[in-house]
């Protein structure tokens, strides 16, 4: 190959590199490892996690759903693992029309018109919709409810920095939902959207229809956030209830919990925005042929045609992530989804029931729940939770950090992954911690 | 590649009362009204209803109509669509990484913490630089903190500015990530070799511009040799230099970014470090940093305590959380243990390797297909469709009938300033005998080109669909099945 190029070395072809800037040493890296090495350094590492060794009843934004074999198995096909992004449409059919699915599996769960072809994670998903409806609407402020995940807010703050946008929280009342009078009374001319999400941090199931009359009585848009897109498969969408955007993550949908990635985050609106909707979009045509087939669509909103005034940034998204969702809907199907949703309700309710029941402990907030909800100790969350680890259980996620006021509370997730007396052992093992 | 068979969609297989899994009689007693008269959903409509057989027949028929790295060689330039080795997909799928919360207490995803610690330090040493933050979920996401971290330094200054410089061969992700951060971008226009024009450069470059956002190699695959000099320019009116670390194939073990005065980068570990793209993602953008502006990466950052790896939030100058947790984990997993199997020599070699097999490519090509820019090129080459165009040819007609010889085509749609782009990065996991597969087919279609120009116009022709309508796909938009 090199005589055929006309140079005597490699050496030779990095030419263009000034001598000056080389780098005249190997790099100090460790390895080669050869694979059975490298089984050893990663049986190793992953030896140094301990979380599986734990009853956990953690959520808050990521959730231990049952993960149906199909769905790792049909995943890691090559065909689906190693494509690029599907450019050149004649060889990518597969992809486009899992694509085309997830799309329509979206719209029916969030019960809106258009949805895009996934964007990062949930939180990044947020604020995209913050950027969106300043598109839309071109007024200075954000209304952001203080029961968005904690970690959204934050990012959502990152996002609008420099662009002139101004967010304000808007507080939850004794129920956990959000304030609604409060609202109506930071609602202005100036708001451009209302960010609720449900259900909530606190776990609490939102009164969409409500918040959207509110927002739409001062020409502000909801967007909606589902952090635990399992709650769409019982609760009424919310493109029903009158948003007009639907963000969130749907890590639940057969994605492993992963230490938090990679996840999914999806995006969904009203036929009217599409053209402000950010991402990726696959859409149906046909071929010379006349045989139906699926393309990349909608293309001059995004950046590699429209460049600086592009709807957004994003160009890699999360499609491996996406068909795994596809997979997981298409298994579990119009009856499995509610299933699922329904044991997850039933579980949390039953150990909200016994939880309860244990002296001392109490339900912070009286709000309906799907699958989490707040529970408050006699002292502080902090130091139950450290002598629960202490017998091997994660009893949930301390609020005290992110809502200094409810640093005797925490969040505690159940699943359908959690048994009878998986709960029974945490309220057994409660009791003797709070005593 | 070769299935006929027209694969319905999963709706319109869908019959009453399937599914592929069921789920455990619930153990608990049975509460009635939980939702407290919130409304509730019957049934989702037109939801698909498929057996277990008829889910994965569905996805083994359409994975069949798709291309991919494991077929052959996929030669996407500035895509890096190298082979993604198959102990990094099982050391990503061990239960104690997959089944980590990421919201337990560090003490107990100590592993997980220490991968992402070690992949930070490991991609310091390759891309010289000071501090890595890995939460990034992608290139573009990547070049947004990236500039947010120059304008937060900036406005530590209490010096924001106004204007980020982007070459006009740049990918279209750079100049909207400035404009998402709330900068004007003014174009910078390549001169004849294709690279930065220093004087076009030093006159742009002044007190209100932030930055410089430069590909290097760019986006033709050729070293921006006056690197340094670039780099003076934009650091002598107070200014930062980007670098978008997406062709860094050609230079790992070759020459580090922070040697040659860049103080940002991204790099796209699904690009040079193997992690597979999954047909448009995961992947992961991490950004490295020099020191002065490492206190303004988004939390949480990794800190190290006693032997103690901790995620540290607590840091005054941050922009703050980019993402929710941190990053793409297992994309991260994954990019580590490509480093490590390869080791210093492996890694240098795999921008030996790209840069050759380019090169051979490239002299290969050269003469039956038209090189706009003769300055030497690293790990891709960028032809045109010029000569063909004489036939009515174009680059679209040469891709789609790369699609009959049962390859995948070049990047077509870059760079700008090449019209009629054919841009080819065959990456160092293609073998001779795979580089001379693709070689022979690219001479055929020259020759069609000349002798048959019909056949090309009507490519591909023997695929699952044949081109498609995009227009119309566009006009009339159908972006999801409706139930009848």
């Amino acid at each position: 190959m090199l005589a055929a190029i006309g140079v005597s070395s490699t050496d030779e072809l990095f030419g263009c590199i000034p001598e000056g800037v080389r780098l005249k040493r190997a790099l100090d890296l460790p390895g080669p490892e050869p694979e059975p090495a490298l089984v050893r350094h990663f049986a190793g590492l992953g030896g140094l996690n301990t979380y599986s060794n734990y009853l956990s009843f953690l959520g808050g934004g990521a959730y231990d759903h049952f993960i149906p074999s199909v769905v790792d198995y049909l995943s890691s096909r090559g065909e689906f693992v190693s494509p690029y992004t599907p450019y050149q449409p004649e060889v990518s059919q597969g992809t486009l029309q899992a694509i085309f699915e997830f799309q329509t599996l979206i719209c029916q769960l969030t019960g809106m018109d258009i949805a895009n072809a996934s964007l990062y994670e949930g939180a990044t998903g947020a604020a995209e919709a913050v950027l969106m409806a300043q598109r839309l609407k071109n007024r200075p402020k954000v209304l952001v409810a203080r029961t968005l995940h904690p970690e959204y807010r934050s990012v959502i703050r990152t996002y609008i920095r420099n662009l002139g946008v101004r967010m304000e929280e808007v507080p939850y009342d004794e129920k956990g939902g959000l304030d609604k009078d409060a609202l109506a009374r930071m609602l202005d001319s100036e708001t451009g959207a209302v960010i609720l999400q449900s259900p909530n941090y606190f776990g609490v199931c939102e009164d969409v229809r409500a918040v959207a009359d509110l927002a739409h009585g001062r020409q502000a848009l909801l967007a909606v956030v589902v952090a635990e897109a399992l709650s769409l498969g019982i609760l009424e969408a919310p493109g029903k209830l009158g948003a007009d955007i639907v963000t969130g993550e749907a890590q639940s949908f057969g994605i492993p919990l992963s230490f938090g990635g990679p996840y999914l985050g999806f995006m969904a609106c009203m036929k009217d925005f599409v053209r402000q909707l950010p991402g990726r979009i696959a859409g149906q045509t046909t071929d010379v042929d006349g045989n139906r087939g699926f393309v990349l669509t909608l293309a001059t909103r995004e950046q590699h045609i429209r460049r600086e005034k592009a709807t957004s940034n994003i160009c890699t998204n999360q499609a491996l992530c996406a068909l795994r969702a596809t997979m997981f809907l298409e298994s579990l199907g119009k009856d499995g989804l509610r299933d699922m949703a329904w044991l997850n309700v039933q579980k949390a309710g039953y150990a909200l029931d016994v939880l309860t029941r244990v002296p001392g402990i109490r339900r912070k907030f009286a709000g309906p729940h799907f699958n989490e909800f707040v529970i408050e100790l006699p002292k502080p969350w902090a130091s139950v939770e450290k002598a629960l680890k202490d017998v091997g259980i994660l009893a949930g996620l301390g609020l005290g950090e992110s809502y200094p006021e409810l640093a005797n509370c925490g969040l505690v997730c159940v699943t359908d992954k959690h048994m009878k007396e998986d709960i029974d052992r945490l309220a057994g093992s409660l009791q003797e911690v709070v005593r | 590649m070769i299935r006929k068979m027209r694969e319905p969609l999963a709706f319109e297989i869908s019959s009453h009362g399937k599914r592929a899994v069921r789920m455990p009689e619930l153990d608990v007693p049975e509460k009635k009204d939980i939702f407290g008269g919130l409304p509730v959903r019957k049934e989702i409509d037109g939801f698909p209803e498929l057996s277990e057989v008829e889910v994965t027949r569905h996805f083994t028929r359409l994975s069949q109509t798709n291309y991919c790295v494991d077929l052959g060689i996929y030669p996407l330039g500035s895509c890096t669509m190298k082979y993604n080795p198959k102990v990094n997909e099982k050391m990503a799928s061990l239960p104690a990484f997959t089944g980590a919360h990421p919201n337990a207490p560090q003490d107990v995803v100590q592993g997980s913490l220490r991968v992402l610690k070690q992949t930070e330090d490991l991609l310091c040493e390759i891309a010289g630089m000071d501090a890595f933050s890995l939460q990034p979920a992608a290139g573009a996401h990547g070049e947004l903190m990236g500039m947010m971290l120059i304008r937060a330094a900036l406005e530590d200054r209490e010096d924001p500015r106004k204007y980020v410089l982007i070459p006009d061969s740049a990918h279209g992700t750079n100049p909207s990530s400035a404009h998402i951060c709330g900068y004007t971008v003014k174009e910078i226009k390549s001169n004849e070799d294709g690279t930065i024009d220093l004087e076009g450069l030093a006159a742009a470059m002044n007190e209100d511009v932030a930055a410089l956002m430069v590909t290097n190699p760019n986006t033709l695959g050729v070293f921006e040799s006056d690197i340094c000099r670039i780099a003076d320019i934009v650091h002598s009116k107070g200014g930062f230099l980007y670098m978008d670390g997406a062709n860094m194939n050609a230079l790992t073990g070759i020459v580090r970014p922070g040697d040659m005065g860049v103080d940002v980068l991204h790099l796209n570990l699904h690009k040079t470090f193997s992690t597979p793209h999954g047909g448009g993602g995961p992947g992961s953008g991490p950004v490295g940093v020099k020191k002065a502006l490492a206190p303004y990466l988004p939390v949480p950052v990794i800190g190290e305590k006693e032997g103690k790896l901790f995620l540290d939030s607590g840091r005054p100058k941050t922009i703050g959380r980019v993402r929710s947790f941190y990053g793409n984990f297992l994309v991260i997993l994954r990019a580590l243990a490509y480093i490590l199997n390869l080791g210093p020599e492996g890694v240098r070699e795999i921008a030996e390797t790209a840069v050759l097999n380019a090169n051979y490519i490239r002299k290969s090509l050269e003469g039956e297909f038209h090189l706009k820019y003769a300055a030497p090129t690293l790990h891709e080459c960028v032809f045109s469709d010029k000569f063909q165009k004489e036939f009515g040819v174009s680059n679209l007609d040469i891709a789609k009938r790369l699609i009959d010889y049962g390859l995948h085509p070049p990047t077509m749609s870059f760079p700008l300033i090449v019209h009629g782009a054919l841009m080819i990065e065959p990456t160092e996991t293609e073998s001779k005998r795979d580089l001379d597969l693709f070689i022979d087919a690219m001479k055929a279609i020259a020759r069609e080109a000349r002798e048959d120009p019909e056949t090309l116009h009507a490519a591909p022709h023997d695929t699952y669909v044949r081109r498609l309508d995009e227009t119309a796909a566009a006009r009339n938009p159908v972006l999801k099945w409706e139930k009848k």
